[in-house]
């Protein structure tokens, strides 16, 4: 078996300094003769206050050696594609590579959002298609595809509940929206952004929601409750009916946090627990890539009640004219969240990810999700130094998360040091210190699509850094030694006097020290 | 409990999704087709062959945010080298590694302005892109901020100075400016309006094009203070508008730089302080620290397309750049040359120079906009600009055309040819 793993170490100079002055790594088609005849020197009449007369001091490189720049970063990145990616909430699942092919195609990349409807039935048909197949899983009435992301998705849903208590003239009353005190951090900024102040309700034992406790912040001026479920700990909330009661009771709106919709595809539906808005995270749930950061989409379902406020366009069918088409004749949506309709490549591949699982192998992904997190559960509560807190003896959905405190009180071994250790056996660490209500967190989610051969792995390699951790504390305190880089001095990347957030700023920092040395 | 099985198709094999998306494709006509002389927010321009490739490298795409930065420094790198590129051709001090899109980036820089000053007024131009006035419509609504639009000179377009100092006030959170404009004409006055806008102590805002910074001055050169815009011209293929790509960079104090929402990437050491290194700066503004009181709930952004946006300056570098510029603007310039000679043709209606997207009306051809370009679509397999009629009925019968390094000399020559034919025709 595998076990440390040296990541390529490139020391790659920041592409500033690379090149020569004069290459170029790309030429542009040289103007035709008549045009350039006509047109002129074309700059030679703009108005001196909004003319360029420095060009920008970009790098400059021949083609070769821009590729080899990034190819050689690229080698210092961990991907889905180099093993296990446990980060728990994140849901990082396989990416299908025809998605990526299907989506580079010529009929969907190089078409333009104002084109003439009817130079682009198919696109709008996948859309429409999506959209209706995403309202069967979330089970709401209507969804839109246009949230860029899930935390876009989030804003849209806030705005939505805003527009649908303002709609009925109660906007003065309902200003608070609950959030648990297990929330992502989007819940809370989200509710913030739309408008509302944020009232948070502290966990019950069990790490769901505390119906008292809920009670006692209910109110009429509850706006909403925004709740992801299962919950951040894995954790199904099976009070789900009465908590939509209590917020309904009091004039609210229920609002699904679609980072977990993985565990639950096919077995149960938020718009069937009493959710209203639901917001999914396709490039977790639908098997799209992250790309290292984005481009996600957060589509939003919504329950009937809300359809018209949902931004404009929807995608429509019309039936009379066999034609789908943009629908921006809606009188009471909020308007705009974005340009255009969405992040169309990375819903195309949602569509072809759908088309390969079919309804059976979605609801097959969030067993198997469900099965592989308990798997490791089971596996890594018998390793010294971790605990398992809250709903003990409860089974998890599609990630468990760990608390690695007795492992820190006996050998000052923090959860942080043991996510790093685990980037020497080329293995990415789960999510940390997250939730918040669990102290020194490790949320793993491993997803369906991985063999059980790499589980095994990682929980092996997880039971070496707790022996590790007993016998030769420095040795993880330390870690990693084999990735690109040791580990990074984060403060410094942050301290106004060290901050270097672009190359120009760390230019004038070095002029500053050299000046004063 | 779901008591029956999800309502969706069977699962198909990889050939048969293939097959069917192919076919479901092939239903469109994309602008490989047909000559298309669309922007309007979303522009087509040459990509080499080069960024593709890099973008597809699978350690990129199927990467999560840089959570790990030991194990994540090649997209914290190629991300912090984008945001430098951004600050380069702004001439700015910080750039994120990026929001979803223009629009969005200009709610989120209205509400970076409030955060600074606590006003409750911006003055946009009264010809702004109205998906990106909506969008800021939506994101300031919950502020209780109001937006006033400053009116413009009808014979060049651009702002009328006078109306826009009348708008400015004490109240004014900031001024901000498209360049080039929505309707493509170049807005020259910059000087003056930071003056108005710094005057009553208002932040000044720029949304830009970036594929104009080659020619057009630096915004931070006269006077910006956030500088916005849209990536997507630079390596990102249209995709039917989404992905887009943000731009959002600032100049200033710490302070400042301390409001601005989204990821930062900054350059760091290694503990030991032995090799240089990159990871996540400033995150303290973000949700997942800050929560509530974050400056912004963005987390996952359009990573990748900024890392192919960085990959494409890096082949054109400034030259390259410098260059793109002229060759659109000549290109531009011949378009609407040859269109301005159709009878009852006029382009473009502002007399301002023109980037890449110009004005055409046809009031005087006693058509309407939509009856030519369906004419022009079916007879001659052209695709034509955005009509502007309704989004400005002021500009009568009136379509947004553009034109790029992409746009030969054949596809408008093509193109003054079928809108003569369309235009001589009876109906």
């Amino acid at each position: 078996m595998r076990t440390m793993v040296r990541q390529a170490q490139w020391d790659e100079p920041v592409i500033f300094s690379l090149g020569r002055k004069g290459r170029r790594g790309s030429s542009l088609s040289n103007v035709e003769e008549e045009i350039a005849k006509l047109a002129g020197n074309v700059t030679e009449g703009l108005p001196m206050a909004i003319k360029r007369t420095q060009l920008p001091k970009l790098p400059e490189l021949s083609e070769v050696e821009v590729v080899r720049h990034f190819i050689r970063l690229s080698q210092m990145n961990y991907g889905v594609d180099s093993g296990i990616y446990p980060l728990g909430s994140c849901t990082m699942k396989y990416n299908p590579k025809i998605s990526d092919l299907l989506a580079g195609a010529t009929g969907a990349s190089q078409l333009h959002p104002s084109q003439d409807e009817t130079t682009v039935q198919g696109i709008l048909e996948m859309l429409h298609t999506l959209s209706k197949w995403l309202v069967e899983v979330t089970g709401t009435d209507e969804v839109c595809l246009q949230p860029s992301a899930g935390a876009h998705g989030e804003l849209l849903g806030a705005l939505l509940m805003r527009a649908y208590h303002k709609f009925n003239g109660t906007a003065e009353n309902h200003t608070e929206l609950i959030v648990p005190d297990s929330a992502h951090g989007t819940n809370p900024a989200s509710g913030t952004m739309a408008g509302f102040k944020i009232v948070v309700v502290p966990s019950s034992k069990d790490g769901t929601v505390d119906l008292k406790a809920l009670k006692t912040v209910v109110s009429e001026k509850t706006a909403g409750l925004m709740l992801t479920n299962p919950n951040t700990l894995g954790v199904f909330e099976e009070d789900i009916a009465e908590i939509a009661d209590i917020i309904h009771g009091a004039g609210g709106l229920l609002y699904y946090d679609g980072a977990n919709l993985n565990a639950i595809m096919g077995k149960t539906r938020p718009g069937d627990m009493g959710y209203d808005i639901v917001h999914v995270n396709i490039h977790k749930t639908f098997g799209t890539p992250h790309g290292g950061g984005g481009p996600g989409s957060g589509p939003v379902g919504v329950c009937k009640e809300l359809t018209k406020f949902l931004p404009i366009p929807q995608v429509a069918y019309d039936e009379k004219r066999k034609r789908y088409h943009l629908d921006y004749d809606r009188p009471e949506s909020i308007g705009k969240i974005r340009s255009f309709y969405g992040n169309v490549a990375v819903l195309l591949r949602a569509y072809a990810y759908i088309l390969s699982m079919g309804g059976e192998g979605l609801e097959e992904a969030a067993e198997i999700s469900v099965l592989n997190a308990n798997y490791v559960l089971k596996k890594l509560s018998v390793i010294r130094g971790f605990e398992l807190p809250y709903a003990k003896g409860r089974p998890r959905k599609h990630e468990c998360v760990f608390s690695a405190k007795p492992m820190y009180k006996e050998t000052g071994v923090r959860a942080m040091d043991v996510a790093k250790r685990l980037l020497d056996y080329g293995l990415h660490s789960p999510t940390t210190y997250f939730p918040l209500i669990v102290d020194e967190a490790l949320m793993i989610e491993p997803t369906e699509t991985i063999e059980k051969e790499e589980l095994d792995r990682f929980v092996e390699a997880l039971k070496k850094i707790s022996e590790e951790a007993y016998s030769n504390p420095d040795l993880v305190k330390n870690a990693p030694y084999n990735a690109a880089v040791t580990r990074l001095d984060e403060v410094k990347a942050s301290h106004p006097k060290t901050m270097a957030l672009s190359w120009r700023m760390h230019q004038n920092r070095n002029i500053i020290k050299a000046a004063s040395s | 409990m779901l008591k029956r099985k999800l309502n969706l198709p069977k699962a198909m094999s990889e050939q048969e999704v293939k097959q069917h998306i192919e076919a479901l494709l092939s239903k469109n006509r994309s602008t490989r087709d047909m000559p298309t002389f669309l922007g309007a927010g979303c522009w087509p321009h040459y990509i080499p062959a080069a960024v593709d490739n890099i973008v597809q490298r699978s350690e990129f795409i199927t990467s999560y945010t840089p959570y790990q930065p030991e194990i994540s420094q090649g997209m914290l790198q190629s991300l912090f080298e984008y945001q430098s590129m951004i600050c380069e051709l702004a001439d700015m001090d910080v750039a994120n590694s990026s929001m979803y899109d223009w629009a969005s980036a200009l709610g989120e820089a209205a509400r970076m302005a409030v955060r600074i000053n606590n006003r409750n007024e911006i003055v946009v131009p009264k010809l702004i892109h109205p998906e990106r006035h909506a969008t800021l419509e939506t994101y300031i609504e919950p502020l209780k901020m109001r937006v006033k639009k400053a009116d413009y000179n009808h014979e060049t377009g651009l702002i009328n100075l006078e109306k826009l100092k009348e708008l400015v006030s004490d109240k004014t959170a900031a001024v901000y400016i498209e360049n080039p404009s929505y309707l493509g004409f170049i807005e020259s006055q910059v000087k003056e309006i930071a003056e108005i806008a710094h005057d009553k102590g208002a932040l000044f805002i720029a949304g830009v094009d970036p594929t104009s910074l080659g020619v057009l001055k630096a915004p931070g050169e006269y006077g910006a203070d956030i500088v916005i815009g849209e990536g997507q011209p630079l390596g990102n293929h249209m995709n039917y508008g989404g992905p887009l790509l943000g731009l959002f960079a600032c100049k200033g104090e710490t302070e400042v730089i301390r409001q601005m929402p989204g990821r930062i990437i900054g350059m760091t050491t290694t503990l030991k302080g032995d090799k240089t290194g990159f990871c996540m700066a400033l995150q303290t503004r973000e949700q997942h620290i800050r929560r509530e009181r974050a400056t912004s709930n963005i987390c996952t952004n359009e990573a990748l397309c900024a890392v192919a946006s960085a990959a494409y300056l890096g082949l054109l570098g400034p030259e390259g750049l410098k260059e793109l510029g002229e060759t659109i603007m000549m290109r531009a310039k011949y378009a609407m040359h040859k269109l301005s000679l159709i009878q009852g043709v006029e382009a473009p209606v502002f007399n301002s120079p023109h980037f890449k997207e110009f004005t055409v009306n046809f009031d005087k051809t006693g058509k309407t906009v939509r009856s030519i370009h369906q004419a022009l679509l079916k007879k001659h397999g052209i695709h034509g600009g955005k009509e502007v009629s309704k989004e400005f009925p002021e500009l009568g019968q009136t379509a947004l055309y553009c034109v790029t390094e992409v746009h030969s000399k054949g596809d408008v020559d093509k193109l003054a040819l079928g809108l003569s034919d369309v235009l001589r025709r009876k109906r």
